[in-house]
């Protein structure tokens, strides 16, 4: 197996509080290959932007890493200052938003705001980076590109300007891209081709892809593996196709069975009782133990075991062990 | 006859810039259709869903069902009654009473500064009703504590404001409710929750619903008919089994084609292309034309007529 591109272990973030410290993120671990894409679903709350956030570094304060390692590449990141941060940022590590009109400056005309950045971190003349930002928007599938790295964002439509924010996040050639629910803010037909697209790049290119997103849908058809995050904590971590078919946590399983589908017909939709914990609030044990059918005396007391690489695909004392449910 | 009857329903929307910049700037009035021609019906005591992309209409026709916007032409009969045209005011009431909105956003449309009893009750005590204890059996009947009536909105989760939102609408006791998008802000478990909630309830009270979402599984979920539509108009219209298992429409084609699947593991599929184009400007003929594998002359030269094909409305000239 080749060495992966972003390599994360026991990643906790502590946001501290007048009431204690929270823990969005809990004792996270993964990796992503180059090449793969990686899914990462949860609910709101679940921690699952925050875990991409610390990654690229953009943790809004008093929110910090605490514990446990980021390494993209080989090299350890989450220790780098804030100068060195930032050469990162954009060269090696690619971010794409959900709300396409946020990320982009509405004042640069966009061929402007695709040179600076490639200017910024690769070593290339003027004019060689103009040229590039056409290529970068015909890549990603701009018709016109020549005329339009003269418009302003404004002058896109949604779908277009999140090409235009793929094409911003890959033009620096970064080996890993972080896209944190890039197609919610679209309509089904255009999410249809965002998400085409970020396949395609990330196949051509061999770089990794996180893949942060709430829709199941998405992530079956897009993702490769797949990270179930609930409270801060991985549930479940595997490929995408054994997870969502035979899952193993009950969260999971849960989760895929409130998931309204064709071949489930128009009976009641499963429940799982209860909301997701606040973080102030977390249950002893297991932090799914309250809404979980299976909770036994042990899961009240100690917490489901880490998911560690290699073993393990669920952090639950009695793995689930069954047919395909979908 | 059905509960709601919708005939030849269009909307037109004045977008023009103010009178002095269009002297300026030499600039003609512009107007955006919203909707434009659209005939359904409702069946009483059943769900009817609108689904579309943006820009397509389907929040304008509910606004219109409701009330809140008035129709530029055609007309919206609840029960007989066109509210836009009634004279009689009692019989306007009457009608009104009959009818609820429940919003795609439980943040914005619970007023933080109300308790939730005074919130769930205001639909009744606006009339001069009586209602004593009735945001407390409301609040247990969908699914939350007596006690949570004096409380504050934000108090409440994402879905529990949404049961609030639901217990208000019911306040009145309603025939009809109009759900704008009611679980687009929700996460799948709460989503589950809330839909099975509803579901429950239209079962209790003999409910109707118009259903706007642009989630076609939860439409498939809920529905018993469904109205498929493309920039302000109409395009096909079938029971759920008929429009999933046998789309007419090509755009009906393309969007179940385009809507990610459950079981569609690592899916290839030639993505749709072409974006839904300006309303202001609406393509001449048949509005999909520009995007449509199966487009002739006649598409782009005369808008398709609705005509019935296998069970099915369909505005679409080459489909047999």
């Amino acid at each position: 197996m080749t060495d992966p591109v972003l390599s994360i272990r026991d990643l906790t973030v502590e946001i501290p509080t007048r009431h204690g410290v929270l823990r969005p993120v809990n004792g996270v671990s993964y990796d992503i290959a180059p090449g793969e894409v990686l899914g990462v679903v949860g609910e709101s709350g679940a921690g699952k932007s925050m875990a991409g956030n610390a990654v690229i570094g953009l943790l809004s304060p008093p929110a910090h890493v605490s514990g446990g390692e980021i390494h993209v590449n080989g090299a350890r990141i989450d220790t780098l200052t804030g100068e060195a941060m930032r050469r990162l940022r954009g060269k090696e590590i690619g971010m794409v938003f959900q709300d396409p009109l946020t990320s982009l400056n509405p004042l640069l005309r966009i061929g402007d705001q695709l040179t600076e950045t490639m200017l910024a971190h690769l070593d290339i003349s003027r004019a060689e980076a103009s040229k590039r930002a056409v290529a970068a928007l015909e890549e990603v599938g701009i018709p016109g590109a020549s005329e339009r790295v003269d418009s302003f964002p404004h002058e896109f439509s949604g779908g277009m300007r999140q090409r235009v924010v793929i094409a911003l996040a890959l033009c620096a050639e970064p080996s890993l891209i972080i896209a944190d629910e890039p197609t919610t803010a679209l309509d089904v037909s255009v999410q249809a081709q965002i998400i085409a697209l970020l396949k395609k790049l990330c196949r051509e290119r061999g770089t990794a892809v996180m893949l942060i997103t709430h829709d199941m849908g998405v992530i079956a058809e897009a993702a490769d593996r797949v990270a179930v995050m609930y409270a801060g904590q991985l549930a479940e971590l595997g490929p995408v196709r054994e997870v969502l078919t035979r899952p193993h946590h009950p969260y999971t399983h849960g989760l895929m069975g409130s998931t309204p589908l064709a071949s489930r017909g128009r009976d009641r939709l499963h429940q799982i009782p209860g909301a997701m914990p606040r973080l102030d609030a977390l249950p002893e044990g297991c932090a799914f133990h309250p809404r979980c059918p299976n909770s036994q005396s042990r899961c009240q007391t100690s917490p489901g075991p880490r998911i560690a690489d290699g073993d393990g695909r669920a952090a639950c004392w009695f793995p689930l062990k069954q047919e395909a449910v979908a | 006859m059905g509960m709601v009857n919708i005939r030849n329903l269009t909307r037109v929307f004045d977008v023009s810039k103010p009178w002095l910049n269009r002297v300026v700037e030499r600039r003609e009035k512009a107007f955006l259709t919203a909707v434009s021609d659209v005939s359904f019906e409702i069946a009483e005591r059943s769900v009817y869903a609108l689904v579309g992309e943006s820009g397509s209409g389907k929040s304008t026709i509910g606004k219109m069902l409701v009330g809140l916007l008035g129709p530029s032409e055609g007309s919206v009969e609840i029960r007989g009654t066109d509210l836009a045209r009634e004279k009689d005011a009692a019989k306007i009431d009457a009608v009104r009473r009959d009818i609820q909105m429940i919003f795609q956003d439980p943040f914005a449309s619970l007023n933080p500064r109300w308790r939730v009893r005074d919130i769930i009750v205001e639909p009744v005590a606006s009339r001069g009703g009586n209602t004593e204890g009735m945001a407390e059996r409301l609040l247990e009947q969908v699914g939350l504590a007596a006690r949570d009536a004096g409380k504050f909105p934000h108090e409440f989760s994402g879905g529990q404001r949404q049961r609030i939102c639901i217990a208000r609408a019911l306040a009145s006791e309603p025939k009809l409710i109009v759900c704008d998008e009611p679980t687009s802000a929700l996460d799948v478990s709460v989503q589950a929750q809330v839909l099975n909630l509803m579901s429950d309830l239209k079962d209790e009270f003999g409910l109707t619903y118009l259903f706007i979402s642009h989630d076609l599984t939860v439409v498939q979920h809920m529905a018993d008919r469904i109205g498929v539509l493309y920039l302000g108009r109409l395009v096909e219209e079938a029971d759920p089994d008929a429009l999933f298992d046998d789309p007419k429409h090509p755009y009906t084609q393309m969007l179940l084609a385009a809507a990610p699947q459950l079981g569609n593991f690592g899916r290839e599929v030639p993505p749709p292309t072409g974006e839904i184009p300006d309303p202001i400007n609406p393509p001449t003929g048949c509005a999909y034309h520009p995007r449509c594998p199966l487009a002739a002359d006649i598409c782009a030269r005369d808008r398709p007529e609705m005509r019935t094909v296998r069970g099915a409305r369909v505005a679409c000239h080459m489909v047999e």
